[in-house]
């Protein structure tokens, strides 16, 4: 055993007993022209935990994403994932890392041309190709079952609801068994049965994979609901971190608002 | 790899000029040739990734078969067609000009070496980028604005080697052989054209009109279309992945992936005529 396998063995031991964190951000700023979006954000996330991460429109939650998974390059500060920094990897060291993320975006972001299937099939076909046809069909079944959709799986994306796309999305994101989970808005423009729907499928599904997750949402009752801990944000850093309880009693005058409202 | 997709400004879009500019019209100029050059050189970055993509693996069979067939086998018949009708349209153009200086004996000939040497590949070249052009355009576009790249991209699959670099290689692999296509209905329906006014056996306008050609006649204006294949698969690549803006965005890509491509075909076309007469005297 070479010392880069002891040192991988020691990460992975950390990150089982929660020592060390699977993601961790540190000191994101990330601008769009004279926009600050990110401003000094810092976070980390560890194996099995799910982080809800709240605040208004505009103020940096998706962007903050894309910067985690690679897909925005952040103006300073660092992404760690699994204790790797992602900054400055070439795109296919990063899809090494990528393989290890699952992502649901808030739209669903479906191939328009393949059926529901097909997108699930989608990075099996990439990344499994040792996988044979049967048990990949096998695996894409049993998800889209596991998310309720095996009934759909020869429609096309433009053929099924908002709400069966986030579930096809979600099967997808769930496919090479990844140990990181980011949600974009799961429950955002569904109504309240299919929210519900899929926020008791997350948590499951989280509790089933034990994986470390990162949740972005409007929706407070969701963020309580999957996520043992929650940060707002507010002009792109974070005002509190903590659980819902640490939200709830904190005197801080925009956690107060943003609680009022939600 | 995102930046370079997502930083490029948009060409189309009005440029912000400074508060103590001299002029209008000087800024405006200014501000063009600067978005020009910013629009060569994210092409420039954008090929190398492309080239890149394209020769490391893993290799995308699948989707390069698929786009051999969307751009090759499903723009022949508008090819044969272009080329059918240029065929007839040169046939009685040059018997009309060729009858008034009285080389009348010369009409197989020209219409053989119009075709093979200019018209059948950059009418080949013309069609496919109005047809493959705005198809890669409109398609990669619109996969841009629904965040479909990002989904390719979050599933770790190289979206330069799966979207780009395929479709680039179809184009430049089925140009020389559209080209083949365009020549050979042009040829047929030249001969038909000539044939309906003056009886005119195809063997004779065949033997008359390849007197006198050599190989080198027939392969540097067909291999020419790859360089055209390159160019229209690169420009609509590039203005589909890099598009921002919804519906609007994506009619721009296609619009300017037509635009763009034919223009760069024809500017191509001209300097590629010099070098062939250069290369093959």
């Amino acid at each position: 055993m070479d010392t880069l396998d002891l040192v991988e063995m020691k990460r992975e031991k950390a990150e089982e007993d929660g020592s060390a964190p699977v993601i961790a951000v540190e000191g994101l700023h990330k601008s769009f022209g004279s926009q600050r979006v990110l401003n000094g954000i810092s976070l980390s996330v560890k194996r099995g935990e799910t982080l809800a991460v709240l605040g208004r429109s505009g103020t940096g939650k998706s962007v903050l994403l894309r910067v985690i998974i690679g897909l925005e390059k952040p103006d300073s500060g660092a992404v760690r994932i699994h204790s790797q920094d992602i900054g400055g990897l070439a795109l296919d060291q990063l899809g090494e890392i990528r393989k290890k993320m699952g992502f649901l975006f808030q739209h669903a972001a479906l191939y328009d041309s393949l059926t529901v299937e097909q997108n699930v099939a989608f990075p099996l076909q990439h990344h499994r190709k040792e996988m044979s046809k049967s048990e990949r069909s096998d695996r894409v079944r049993g998800l889209l079952a596991e998310v309720g959709m095996d009934g759909a799986l020869a429609k096309m994306p433009s053929d099924i609801s908002g709400g069966m796309q986030k579930r096809v999305g979600l099967a997808r994101a769930l496919v090479l068994e990844p140990d990181i989970l980011l949600l974009d808005e799961p429950t955002a423009g569904l109504d309240p049965i299919s929210s519900r729907e899929i926020n008791d499928l997350v948590l499951r599904l989280q509790q089933e994979h034990h994986m470390a997750s990162i949740v972005v949402t409007h929706d407070l009752y969701s963020a309580k609901t999957i996520a043992s801990q929650l940060a707002l944000l507010d002009k792109g850093d974070v005002v509190i971190q903590g659980d819902f309880e640490a939200l709830q009693n904190s005197d801080i005058e925009f956690v107060r608002e943003f609680l009022k409202h939600s | 790899m995102n930046g370079t997709l997502t930083a490029a400004s948009d060409m189309a879009a009005p440029l912000p000029g400074p508060s103590t500019s001299p002029s209008p019209s000087m800024v405006s100029t200014k501000g063009s040739i600067n978005e020009f050059l910013e629009w060569f050189g994210d092409l420039g970055i954008f090929f190398w990734h492309v080239v890149r993509a394209a020769v490391t693996p893993p290799f995308e069979f699948h989707e390069l078969f698929r786009q051999l067939d969307e751009i090759g086998s499903k723009s022949l018949p508008l090819v044969a067609l272009a080329g059918a009708a240029t065929g007839i349209v040169l046939s009685m153009e040059a018997r009309f000009s060729l009858t008034r200086f009285g080389a009348k004996s010369l009409l197989p000939a020209a219409i053989v070496f119009s075709i093979i040497h200019e018209t059948g590949p950059i009418i080949t070249g013309l069609v496919v980028s109005g047809r493959a052009g705005a198809g890669i355009g409109a398609e990669l576009a619109s996969m841009k604005v629904t965040e479909q790249i990002d989904a390719i991209e979050a599933s770790a699959v190289n979206p330069y080697r799966l979207l780009a670099a395929t479709r680039v290689l179809a184009c430049i692999l089925m140009l020389p052989l559209l080209t083949l296509a365009a020549d050979f209905s042009g040829l047929i329906m030249g001969w038909v054209a000539q044939a309906a006014v003056e009886p005119l056996s195809l063997h004779q306008f065949i033997t008359s009109g390849f007197k006198g050609a050599n190989f080198s006649d027939f392969l540097p204006p067909t291999l020419k279309t790859a360089v055209f294949g390159l160019i229209i698969g690169l420009i609509a690549c590039f203005q589909g992945m890099r598009t921002q803006g919804g519906a609007a965005g994506v009619g721009r890509a296609a619009t300017s992936s037509v635009v763009l491509s034919s223009l760069f075909v024809i500017l191509a076309d001209v300097v590629l005529v010099k070098l062939i007469i250069i290369f093959f005297p």
